[in-house]
Formats: C-alpha cells, structure tokens, sequence
C-alpha cells in the first residue's frame, strides 16, 4: 500500500491524518474527547485516560468518568447500577447483555459506553415503572420461564425486540430471533409458552 | 394436645399442589433482582486474579513491584505463594484489587510469575492397564467388586453383547459466574455477599481458612444465578476477597470470575467410560454384567459411577480406576455419577435388547423384578411414557430402514434418586397486627423455594400467599442447609408445615374463647378463624390475631422432626425421538417425554419447570458439551459460550412432562426433584440415535463427526463382513 493510499475509514486518509490540527488539549486526569479536525470534519478521539461520557439510559440522563475502553455494559452495571443486563460471556456469544439501543437489540457487552452516547438505551429494569410489569416480563411469570433468573432480563429485552419487529412470527422465526440467548437452568419450554402468549398464540404449558 | 403433622389429604388442601406463579418471578423478570455480580458497594473495589498458564506447576517466582506501584492498586495478595503446587491450569496465584476492573486487569498483566513445569496428564481416553494402574500414579483403582457367579451366567446367556461407552468431562458453565464481595466493618466483622447454594455453610468454611469465628461472619445472598452443584463449597476467591478487603482498610473487594476461568476452574462433571459385557437368555431374562470403567475426576478423584445402574443384575463382576488428572475440580453436578451411569448401563442394555430382536421397552418390562424396589413405579411410568409418546405405535427396530438420509428413532432409558428433605430450621411469628413472617437461612436456587414456602404456610393457615413476609438467604436466620442432593422442598417443607401447624393451634387457643369453642374446633381457612363445624362463628383473621394481645406468636419449626412429611427415592423414565441425518450427522431431538415420581407435589408448575430444566440440560449435554483438553498445554481448548456451547431454543424440540402424583404418591411426602430427571437424557438419546441409523454412537456428546464416524465404521465393518 502507498503512502497516498486512503485507508479504509471514515474519511481519513493516512496522508490527511497527518495534517490534522488539534482544536483541544488535554486536562490531566479526567479528558474530554479531543476533537480534531479532519479534512473540515470534526472527529471525536477518547482517551488515553478516563473521559466523561453521557448515557441516556431508561429515559434517564446519567454521567461518568470513564476509560473509552469500558462497554457498555459494565458502565450500566458498575457506573449507574442498571443491573438487569448481565455479564455472562462478555463477548457477544450469550444474550444476557441485551438491551436496546434506538429499538435495536444489541449486546452490551459489545458496544462501548462512549459509542452509545447520544442513542436512546433501555433496559429489562426501565420497560415498566417500579411495580408494574411489561407484558413481556408478565408473560415470563406466568408462563414460568425462568429458574434462576440469570438470563432472564436478556431474554425478556430479546423476546421484546424480537416481537415488536415480527408480530406474527413463526415458530421457526423465533428459534432464530431468540436463538443468540442462553439459559443454562433449561427454561426454554416456559420461554416458548411466553412468546405464544404474547403472540396470541395462547399458552404452552402451564398458566395460572 | 399432641399434634399429628400430616399433610392434609387431596381434598383438603388449598394452595398446596396448586400451579401458583414464582413469587419471585415479577422482580427476576424486571431486571429488578440484585445478584451477587449486581451489587455495587460504597467504595467498592473490583478484585481479579493471575492465573497459571500451566495444568501442573510449582511457583518459583512472584514479581508484584510493578502492579504495587500502578495508580489505582490498592492490595496485592498471594494465594499461591512461591513453592505451592499447582495442579490444574486457571488457577489463582496472585490477586490484586483496584479502584476499577480495567485498573485490576492491568495490574494483573503487570505481574511477572514464574513457574517450574511438572508432568501434567488431561485426558481419559486410554484403557488403563489395571496391572499397571496399581502402581501409576495417575490411576487409583477405585472398586473391584463381584457378586454371584458371573463366570456360569455368562455361560448360561444365549445372548451375550460387548461394548464400549462414555461420557466426557463437562463444566457447570452457571451463568452467574462464581465469586463474592467482601467486606469488614470493623475488624471484628466480616460481611460477605456471595453467590452460593449455601448460605448456611459458607461462615464456617469461610472461617477455618482465615482462622476467624464463624460467629462474626454475616452471609447474605438474595438471588444466585445458578450453582448445579458447583457453588456448595467455599471458593479460593472467596477467601482471597476476604483478605483482600482486610488488607485494603476493610473496604468492600468484589472477585467475580471472568468466563473463561469459570468454565476452567469452577467445577466439572467427571467423565467415565467403560467396556460392558451384558449376557440374557434367549427370551430377554437378564442374567450377567461384567465391566472396567474408568474416567477422571480430576486430583481429587471422581467416585465411581453405581454400574449396573438401577438393574440389580444378580451376577457381577466390576473395576473402576480413577484417572487422577490436572483437568479442574470434580464438583458435585446435578445428580453426581448418576448421569455416566446410566450412559454406561441403559446403552448397553438396549444394545443387547437390539441383538435379542426385543423393543427395549418389553426388555425392560421382562426384566422388571431387577429394577426392585421401585419395580411398581417404574411399570406404571413406562405405561404412562407409552401413551405419551405413542411408543407402542411408533417404534420400529433398529435402523430406520425409510428411504432419504434422515432417520428417526426411539430411545428410553431409567434413573433413580434419592431426595430426601435436608435438616432445616424456621421461625415463624405470626403478629397482633395480623402480618405474618417466615424467616429462614435457606436460599432459592431457581428451584422455587420461596414459592414452595408460602404455599406451604399459606395453606396451612388459610391466608393469602402474599401476606406472608418471607426472609431467607441469610446465615443469621434459623440455619438450614445447602441446597443439594435434590433436598430442600422437602426440607424447608416440612419444616414450615410444623411451624404454621404450631402457630396455628397457639393462635386458636388465644382465639377460642371468643368463639365460645375449644381450640380443638377451630379451622384456619379463607383468611378466617372458624369453628370448623360451624362457619357463621368466625373471626377475620385481623381479628383473630387482634387477640394476641400485645404478644406476637413465633414457632420453631424442624425438619426432620414429628410425622413423615419427607420421604426419599424416587424413579423416573424418560423417552426421546430424535431425528438424525446421515449426511451431515447432525441429531435433532423430536420429542422428549419425562414422567417422574416426586411424592407429593407442593408447587406443581415449579415442579414441571424443575424437570423441564433437567430434560434441557440432558439434551444439551448430550450433543454439546464437552470440555476439551489439549494434553500439549494441558489447558481447556473451548473456554468460552461459542465453543462450549449450550442447547440453545431451537434445540430442545417438543418436551412433555408427567408428574406421577396421586394416590399411591402422595402418601410418601415431598421428595426433592430437581436430580432425577437429569439422569437419562444421555442415554435415552443416545438409544434413540441407535434406534434410527442402526449403530451405537458410543460416546457423548453426540456430535456430528461422532455420528459420522460410528455409521462409516459400521460401513466398513459391513463391507470386511
Ligand atoms: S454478556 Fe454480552 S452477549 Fe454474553
Ligand atoms: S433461568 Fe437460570 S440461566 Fe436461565
């Protein structure tokens, strides 16, 4: 690769990046991102060191000094105490993470906290207010799906991504949709019966 | 009055063996439960651990100096100290907590350890040489055993079949990774959050490893996510954030294991495998067993699985050689041993079923006086799995001979379990207000033992479920037990029947005289006291416990205690259809059908969940997982959820569960059930698999090159014949 070459990126080339002006420094413990100007774009880079970040969480606005490196996830669960979404695999593989990111499912523990700043984050603990249940979590109880509870919140914030884009799905669609989350108890009976109640399709087993 | 506790009869019961939610269902689904890994503590600091690259080593060096120096470091400390043998790769050797988790990560990299490398061994593949195992070190022979006369049975069977089976090494993979937080108030107090499946024993574990009264030691976990049997014993980590908090000024450390050491060194189920030679007469009569098994537990050794399992084959002749290896702890894992055993019998034995030309189902049948003492039970189950799985109608011989490469076939297979109630203590006050609380040092796995509880307390004093404050998982509540074996419904079971019965009958006698009756006339029922032969004289129950005067009630109740509310031993039989393609190998459960006894059922739809879950596990320990070794490294080559993977939802196909319950159930008590119906997944699908393409698959998980292996072996076999 010449040096003239554009690496693939957003609009910076390795040439352009050379002539980048910084238009802030650095304050010594606690960084802003610096913003540098690239190609008449302004370009956010965090860190090294921690760096302020701001989350809207559940219709919440919540801050905190953070190092750019920490998902998500663990500035939901450490930073903030929004705990409904888990740490189990840490890298993508088990649900338990999930929340949703502008109505998209997603796995916090593969996002990181700063790339999540301006976007609408909810969690299992902010689809109902205190004492109340979403229809989701509702459907969960009753129909029993859920021992130990661990996986739960992921597979709630899973089943309801997962409806609200395929009100009508099948069963083999729900076998994929939910298909990325695990539960280690053997809940999936109940979670079937679940997401049969909330479809319409009545229950499975069980049921009160 | 003496009291006769006996649970009420069929009839009479009114929330007990009714299909009741999960009280702690709305809070689990919220998100809102706080887990151990949840909690975050004022000041908290976040501990994690060097761990050895190596399967067996000695330490040599330690280098701290430069994680001691890191901004944010706020205690180092050696769990194995230069000198200290190393016997399986994951473990702690150094641990640091910081401010923050990247801080603690970074300070982990920052440590320099150096190890001398000892001779390591990981697998079990190879036959030991029983000759030889006397003598290795690696080997223990754990059991040579015979009964009757095998030699002359096996010359008496017209029938004689030998095999080979096994079963591998798995992990508990909880979801919740093991770990605590620990802290001390002052330095007269320790306070631990932990996740465990026993709150009640964790103190004195706890206290013998840092030389510190149980007493001062305040436990308390309010959810755990998931344990299986590897979260009943003390942890090194649990230790080490207890002296790492004493060392950062008392300030709360949390040490919660990342995936990859969970699945590496928090527990595993030992493997087994063994050669089998069963022998029958011509007509199905079971008459020899013969084998050599063996399979690692890991330097602690792994027990031996109880071959032939449930069949008492009148002749015997049996070894068992533990392979003693740098693999990880054997834990205890859902029903220990029952699970290779029954791999390693009900194989074998529907393989010699196949060459007698017999539906394993009429062997079993045939051969029901061997399955004693639960010949009865087992007898009505197989009618009952029958009906539920169309067996009779569906099952063909061995190998699907429709056309296509899909092939599809029927499996079954028995267990056994015991289950009786655990010691266990509560303490029930029933208050003037009205309000009545349950405090116990128990734990709720997932198990639904706080719905269990309210049941039992609410049926027995005729109010709703959700006027009773129930307080458990914490050790300074009446003790009770771990939650395993399979033995806490029936303990904190019976133990609430005898406190509310008791609290019960001192509340009617402080009520009677207001209903100008005796004690002995009263009934509890409807959120009222009443004379039971007469409704109109009642009192709410507000009213009733108004009487108390200013002075609450509180009765202890104990299990074991008055009357046989518990009872042990319980069978079970499941079934699986299961489809395999033979192209590609790839098995698909169908159908999967459990019919389990439990004695009586407290909560019916916990219950069916129980052995929902167990029936998951089977399947996904029976095509997926295994834990792999490499014998080069001697580490674990699939530490992670994408490589060890779990059955996921689309895995499980159709399962359909039957509680036998009932008359002639009933009577026996409560009998715990969360063991059994993880017994015989594995072998009952794995007959089913043999059942469809016509040959064993002799190992687990079956996997697709498993799948494929067996059938082009049997192919070449068949071309050389
Ligand atoms: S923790 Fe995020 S997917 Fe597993
Ligand atoms: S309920 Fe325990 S992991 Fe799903």
């Amino acid at each position: 690769m010449s040096d003239q070459e554009d690496v693939k990126g957003p609009g910076i080339s390795r040439r352009s990046f050379l002539k980048i002006s910084a238009l802030t420094t650095s304050a010594p413990l606690v960084l802003g991102p610096t913003v540098l100007e690239v190609e008449g774009q302004e370009v956010h880079v965090y860190g090294p060191g921690k760096t302020p970040v701001t989350l809207n969480v559940n219709g919440r606005r919540l801050s905190a000094n953070l190092e750019p490196r920490v998902t998500l996830l663990d500035a939901l669960r450490e930073k903030f105490e929004v705990t409904g979404p888990k740490r189990v695999c840490d890298r993508g593989l088990c649900g338990a993470c999930t929340v949703m990111m502008d109505n998209k499912a997603v796995y916090a523990c593969s996002v990181l906290a700063i790339d999540a700043q301006g976007k609408q984050i909810v969690t299992t603990d902010g689809l109902a207010p205190e004492g109340k249940l979403h229809p989701v979590s509702a459907a969960f109880v009753d129909n029993d799906a859920q021992q130990c509870g661990f996986c739960t919140p992921g597979f709630v914030m899973a089943t309801k991504a997962f409806l609200d884009k395929h009100p009508n799905a099948t069963k083999e669609d729900l076998h994929r949709g939910l298909g990325g989350n695990f539960c280690r108890c053997g809940t999936y009976a109940g979670i079937k019966g679940a997401v049969a109640q909330l479809s319409g399709g009545g229950q499975q087993k069980g049921g009160a | 009055m003496a009291t006769d506790y006996k649970w009420p009869a069929a009839d009479q019961r009114t929330v007990i063996g009714k299909r009741m939610n999960r009280v702690d269902g709305p809070v689990k689904s919220s998100g809102r439960a706080k887990y151990t890994y949840d909690l975050v503590r004022p000041n908290m600091l976040y501990a994690h651990g060097v761990k050895c690259p190596y399967a067996h080593a000695k330490v040599t060096k330690i280098d701290t100096s430069a994680a001691e120096k890191m901004p944010g470091v706020v205690a180092v400390l050696p769990i194995n100290d230069v000198g200290k043998e190393i016997f399986w790769a994951g473990t702690d050797v150094v641990a640091v907590a910081a401010v923050d988790e990247p801080t603690a990560r970074d300070a982990v990299r920052a440590i320099k350890v150096e190890y001398e490398q000892l001779p390591h061994l990981v697998l079990d593949e190879k036959e030991p040489d029983l000759s030889e195992a006397e003598k290795s070190e690696w080997y223990k022979v754990a059991l040579k055993e015979t009964s009757g006369d095998p030699t002359s049975a096996f010359q008496q069977s017209e029938v004689v079949h030998e095999g080979y089976y096994g079963t591998p090494v798995i992990t508990h993979c909880c979801l919740e990774t093991h770990g605590s937080i620990s802290e001390w108030p002052d330095s007269d107090h320790l306070f631990v959050h932990i996740s465990t499946q026993n709150v009640p024993g964790i103190a004195e574990q706890l206290g013998k490893a840092i030389d510190f009264p149980a007493s001062n030691i305040h436990v308390h976990q309010d959810h755990v996510g998931g344990g299986f049997g590897s979260k009943l014993g003390l942890d090194p980590w649990g230790v080490a954030s207890a002296q790492l908090s004493k060392k950062a000024g008392g300030k709360p450390v949390k040490m919660m294991l990342d995936r990859k050491p969970e699945l590496e060194t928090a527990g595993c189920r030992p493997s087994a495998r063994a050669r089998v030679k069963v022998g029958a007469k011509k007509d199905g009569t079971l008459l020899a067993w013969e084998s050599y098994s063996w399979g690692t537990g890991g330097v602690g050794g792994g027990g031996s699985p109880p071959i032939p399992y449930v069949w008492k084959v009148p002749n015997q002749q049996k070894q068992h050689v533990n392979v003693v290896n740098n693999i990880g702890p054997s834990r205890a894992w859902r029903a220990p041993n029952h699970p290779q055993a029954c791999v390693l019998t009900m194989c074998p034995l529907d393989d010699l079923a196949a060459k007698l030309n017999m539906d394993t189902f009429d062997f079993v049948k045939k051969n029901i006086d061997l399955l004693d003492p639960r010949s009865k039970i087992y007898s009505e189950e197989l009618d009952v799995a029958d009906k539920l799985m169309g067996w009779k109608a569906r099952w063909h011989p061995r190998g699907d001979k429709t056309a296509g490469p899909v092939k599809q076939g029927l499996g079954l297979a028995l267990h056994t379990w015991g289950g009786r109630g655990h010691n266990s203590n509560t303490d029930l006050t029933i208050h003037p207000d009205g309000s009545v609380e349950v405090k116990m040092g128990t734990q709720d796995i997932g198990t639904g033992t706080r719905t269990s509880i309210l049941q039992v307390v609410s049926d027995t004093l005729g109010i709703p479920m959700d006027q009773i404050n129930l307080l458990i998982g914490d050790n300074q509540y009446p003790r009770d037990s771990a939650s395993g074996g399979s033995s806490t419904i029936g303990g904190v079971s019976s133990a609430n029947f005898r406190a509310a019965t008791d609290a019960k009958n001192q509340l009617f006698a402080k009520v009677a005289p207001a209903l100008n009756a005796q004690p002995g006339d009263l009934e509890a029922a409807d959120g009222r006291v009443r004379v039971a032969s007469d409704h109109n004289r009642s009192l709410s129950w507000k009213e009733a416990c108004a009487k108390l005067g200013a002075t609450s009630i509180t009765a202890h109740g104990t299990n074991p205690g008055e009357g046989d509310l518990t009872n042990s031993g319980v069978g079970g039989v499941q079934m699986a259809d299961v489809s395999v393609d033979t192209e590609t190998g790839i098995v698909k459960i169908n159908k999967m059908v459990g019919v389990q006894d439990c004695g009586l059922v407290i909560s019916p739809k916990q219950a069916e969940s129980q052995v929902l879950g167990a029936m998951i596990m089977g399947i996904s320990y029976s095509l997926y997982e295994e834990k792999v070794m490499d014998q080069t490294t001697g580490t674990m080559l699939n530490s992670n959820m994408d490589m060890y993977r779990l059955a996921g939802l689309g895995d499980v196909g159709e399962l359909v569960v039957h509680l036998m319950s009932g008359p002639g159930y009933d009577e026996r008590g409560v009998i715990g059930i969360g063991e059994p119906p993880t017994v015989s997944p594995g072998a009952a699908i794995s007959n089913a698999v043999a059942n469809a393409i016509g040959v064993r698959v002799p190992f687990l998980p079956l996997t697709p090159e498993r799948v494929l292996e067996a059938l082009e072996k049997a192919e070449s076999e068949g071309a050389k014949a």
